[in-house]
């Protein structure tokens, strides 16, 4: 069990919430109060957009405990458009054939159950091809 | 059977200070369970099927993730600080759990905390409009600026049954504010309840239960129409003053029916019918079709929308929409682009998705 973790992580889990430096405004993800790129203190919270693309990426299927009920599943390392480079799965991906410098945007999943199915539901960011928002207003088809 | 007091008389619910929309937002999963694969399986693919398909959730989602990104459409719609929202509260059959609100998730990711109420809404496919009436008297009195209302489900049915061709995921969160910064103003609203056996699910129950010969005329049928005919008399407006009308969607002739019977064109509802392609999405049915023809709505449209939920009871709404629609429309992925974005998927992997396999 580890609600404690699960806790004090919600906010950069949910919303992707990070940091900015207030001395040289990098952005920071994970936030860690100390900016890496000057070195100075740094815990100004940041809303990151979510938008990013795909850096690197893998197949999992050999899933570790707690992940092997969605198995298998690619995880990326995911360049932000902020800057951070950050390790997450990827979701949604059916169709679309996963490729470096592919587009994508963050959405709010369940990543795991802490423990058996009466443990605490665990959710996070993940992150999917990203959907352009079309500009035009057509009926539905029916 | 229902029964009305004869000495209750229909009252209009309004509002102190004028109340309206000022965001919305639809959410329907990506993957679909075309009726085909269902009827394959039970009835070697004989006899016609209700719908055409059901949307499913993938494995990592749920009420809970699938009310965050409703309700993040529905935020960059009104462009608004969440920190104004003082009500987070989701209407669903199908919340994660039993003890643990869905809503405090949905307001921590949204960025609504800690100044906030947050509650889940619990009754049958019409607590997400009951959330909105609640929202809708919360903002009015001038106690809350802005309320967040959301009906969303993953709705499920026994292997098999009737219900398993229909039973979808999806729904749709209202962001209530001042009618000033609506883009759809809620002239009014009328609720009808009654005690109505029709379909129940007990606490430790995995799949709901429906006394037969309640579901359609004592049900769906009376308080659909008493609940409209209601506010069209009150509000003193004929079926012909509403451009557009949405009702409950469990299956399509349901809602085509009811429309016919309180006097409404099949052009009318047509924009908000989705259930054919993504199922019946319970708490989120009438809602999701509401977002559906904001979609496509004109300053000036009027818009009639009727919820029922079993247990039994309707909440009718009567909205005009605003000028301020044609910018928020495009703000944020439509109704259709979330049915547009579609994997088909066969039994076998449904029943994975949905938990059905047991493995211990
Ligand atoms: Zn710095």
């Amino acid at each position: 069990m580890e609600i404690a973790r699960h806790w004090r992580l919600k906010k950069q889990r949910y919303g992707l919430v990070g940091e900015v430096c207030p001395h040289c405004e990098a952005k920071i993800f994970p936030p860690r109060d100390i900016c890496p790129s000057c070195g100075q203190e740094a815990r100004d919270l940041y809303q990151f957009s979510g938008r990013g693309e795909v850096y690197s990426y893998t197949t999992i299927y050999q899933a570790p405990s707690g992940f092997d009920e969605t198995a298998p599943y690619t995880v990326a390392l995911v360049k932000l458009d902020e800057g951070p480079i950050i390790t997450a799965q990827l979701t949604d991906l059916e169709d679309d054939k996963v490729e470096i410098g592919m587009p994508v945007e963050m959405v709010t999943r369940k990543l795991r159950t802490d423990g058996d199915e009466r443990g605490l539901l665990v959710y996070g960011y993940k992150f999917r091809p990203f959907q352009n928002i079309p500009q035009k207003n057509e009926a539905l088809p029916h | 059977m229902a029964t009305t007091n004869p000495k209750s008389s229909p009252t209009l619910l309004q509002p102190i200070n004028p109340v309206g929309i000022v965001g919305y937002g639809a959410y329907v999963p990506r993957y679909r369970l075309p009726a085909r694969e269902v009827a394959r399986i039970w009835t070697g693919g004989k006899g016609s099927t209700p719908i055409k398909e059901k949307a499913v959730p993938g494995l990592d989602e749920d009420v809970i993730t699938m009310s965050i990104e409703a309700a993040r459409n529905a935020l960059l719609r009104s462009q608004i600080d969440p920190c104004d929202i003082r009500a987070v509260w989701v209407g669903s059959e199908s919340h994660p759990y039993a003890v643990k609100p869905t809503s405090t998730v949905v307001a921590e990711s949204i960025g609504a905390v800690p100044n906030t109420q947050a509650a889940d809404w619990e009754f049958a496919c019409k607590a997400g409009t009951e959330a909105i009436v609640a929202a809708v008297g919360f903002v009015g009195s001038g106690m809350a600026k802005y309320a967040l209302a959301i009906g969303m489900d993953t709705a499920q049915g026994k292997p098999g049954n009737a219900l398993e061709y229909t039973a979808g995921a999806g729904g749709a969160a209202f962001l209530l504010g001042p009618a000033g910064e609506s883009l759809a103003i809620i002239n009014a609203s009328y609720s009808y309840v009654t005690d109505t056996p029709d379909f129940w699910r007990r606490p430790e129950a995995k799949y709901p239960e429906h006394g037969e010969r309640f579901t359609g005329e004592p049900a769906y049928f009376h308080h659909i129409t008493e609940a409209g005919q209601a506010l069209m008399q009150s509000m003193n407006t004929k079926p012909q003053d509403y451009k557009y009308a949405v009702f409950h969607q469990p299956n399509t002739k349901f809602p085509q029916r009811v429309a016919k019977m309180l006097g409404f064109e099949f052009e009318q509802i047509e924009p908000g019918l989705l259930v054919s392609v993504i199922g019946n999405t319970y708490a989120g049915a009438a809602l999701i079709g509401l977002s559906a023809i904001l979609d496509i709505a004109k300053p000036g449209d009027r818009i009639l929308m009727v919820s029922f939920g079993s247990g039994a009871g309707s909440d009718a709404f009567d909205i005009l929409v605003t000028e301020a629609v044609s910018d928020r429309q495009n703000r944020a992925l439509k109704t259709k682009d979330y049915i547009a974005r579609r994997t088909e998927i066969d039994y076998a992997t449904y029943v994975r998705y949905r938990g059905k396999l047991a493995s211990k």
